[in-house]
């Protein structure tokens, strides 16, 4: 990329190209390519992340991703670790988090930096994919729209529309995106950790609701969203589709999330890298009540809003992954 | 003597109804959002956008519950920016009563500083929430900046003009 701080910015609008790739096509290059203990959880920090003007510094999140993937695969070098996950001719999405206004969304300047590496790591820029629910909240988040494959392209699931079939599993009853089922043969997860009034923590799996039209409004979200973002999160295409999260941590709400309250926020400066979606919420978790904690509020248990769908999702019904960190390969980097 | 009582108590909610019904007219017509320049330095930098209480999760998701529990019957959005620079979000909530507006702006503002607005208001280092009447205000700004919560007051003011 030759000006990654503007190559959303010269968008021009232009007809949609759907692909037709195969659907799980891309299983067998994810299995040559990734030797990754599945339930590898990397957070890797910097405190000084943040400039004086009080925005992340644009090449200390580069160094941070970098030193965040190397770490998560193990090699020295931060383009060949790319290499070793993504395929490199085929659609890559960054599923986003623009929920909540542009302060507390998936922060521009991460995105650009895993683009600017997806390239050096011989993706083709159109094959990149940033995307969300719809085009206002990608706006909203500080995103430049563009449906143009020369570029970049950035636009939402009210662009591509959703699929006519009803997917079920448990109490999920949804249409998923196009955007996942037909653009996307790999996606990463690009969530950004906060407290929900509904969910009691969004992180990875939360974000799955950002590549659904639901049914079904009220059963996703009854009981602490506890089984639904379980059970959403099992649907496979989701399941299978969305293989890593590069979960934003550089700034985060402990309280009234998911909206942006400016007295709820910090700053823990970090990114948590792994592909065990149920290890990332359960570390997630635990950051916010750590926080919580520092700060005098009382616990989510207490407050009655305990995301219990974390144990859920790793339990045997959904194997989801592992939310006993002792058990995980929790790396700090 | 008890049919002239019944017309007189009929006409009495006759006037009743038709004042509510005038009231919420004009509450409906209601534009809380001041011009660019109406106050000193902001600029108004969107169009105002409205969403009905059904439709308040796409604006709001997942906090949308507690507005709608309280009785929110609309809520109007705009964005903002002082002195070019300043990016700040403008909500407007309109509840079906004051009890409403009460019940969100005593959500979670312990540790704010109170402030003189409206019926009732608080302040945060870059958010102003405030109540009055029906109305519940939050005005939200992205940076913190030394010159950011008078700034906010001021916007908030210029709003609570307008309500």
């Amino acid at each position: 990329m030759k000006n990654r701080r503007e190559f959303l910015k010269n968008a021009a609008t232009g007809a949609l190209l759907l692909g037709s790739q195969g659907r799980f096509g891309l299983a067998s290059v994810l299995g040559q390519h990734s030797k990754t203990d599945p339930s590898r959880l990397v957070v890797a920090g910097d405190p000084a992340l943040h400039a004086k003007d009080g925005r992340p510094d644009e090449q200390r999140v580069l160094d941070l991703l970098d030193r965040a993937m190397t770490a998560y695969t193990g090699r020295d070098n931060a383009v060949e670790a790319w290499k070793r996950i993504i395929p490199r001719d085929k659609v890559i999405g960054l599923k986003v988090n623009t929920v909540g206004l542009k302060p507390i969304a998936t922060h521009l300047v991460l995105v650009l930096a895993i683009a600017e590496r997806l390239q050096q790591a011989g993706v083709r820029a159109g094959n990149i994919l940033v995307w969300e629910r719809t085009a206002e909240e990608l706006e909203a988040g500080g995103f430049t729209i563009n449906t143009n494959p020369a570029h970049i392209r950035c636009y939402g699931s009210d662009v591509s529309g959703f699929e006519d079939q009803v997917e079920t599993w448990g109490v999920a009853k949804v249409q998923l995106s196009k955007i996942l089922t037909r653009e996307c043969a790999l996606v990463l997860n690009l969530p950004v950790l906060k407290d929900h009034a509904d969910a009691g923590v969004t992180f990875a799996m939360k974000n799955m609701y950002g590549v659904i039209k639901m049914v079904d409004l009220k059963s996703l979200h009854t009981n602490i969203c506890n089984p639904g973002i379980a059970d959403v999160n099992c649907i496979p295409a989701i399941r299978e589709k969305v293989r890593l999260t590069i979960g934003d941590a550089i700034s985060a709400l402990y309280d009234g999330g998911p909206l942006f309250h400016p007295e709820h926020m910090w700053h823990p400066n970090a990114l948590m890298v792994g592909a065990d979606r149920v290890a990332l919420d359960q570390a997630a978790w635990n950051m916010i009540e750590r926080k919580r904690a520092e700060v005098g509020l009382p616990t989510l248990e207490a407050k009655g809003r305990a995301p219990r769908y974390i144990a859920t999702a790793a339990d045997a019904r959904h194997q989801l992954g592992c939310n006993d960190l002792q058990r995980c390969g929790l790396v700090e980097a | 003597m008890n049919y002239s009582r019944r017309w007189m108590l009929a006409a009495v909610a006759i006037a009743i109804v038709a004042l509510a019904a005038g009231s919420g007219c004009k509450k409906s017509k209601v534009n809380p959002f001041p011009a660019s320049g109406a106050v000193a330095g902001w600029e108004k930098t969107g169009d105002t956008r409205v969403f009905a209480a059904k439709d308040l999760w796409q604006y709001i998701d997942g906090d949308a519950e507690q507005y709608i529990s309280a009785g929110v019957i609309s809520t109007s959005t705009s964005d903002y920016k002082y002195q070019g620079q300043l990016e700040a979000v403008v909500d407007v909530h309109t509840m079906g009563s004051p009890d409403g507006a009460r019940k969100i702006l005593e959500t979670g503002t312990s540790d704010a500083k109170a402030v003189s607005l409206g019926d009732a208001g608080v302040a945060y280092e870059q958010s102003v929430i405030f109540r009055k009447g029906p109305y519940l205000v939050r005005i939200v700004a992205y940076e913190s900046t030394p010159g950011t919560p008078q700034a906010l007051m001021a916007l908030a003011h210029g709003v609570e003009a307008k309500l």
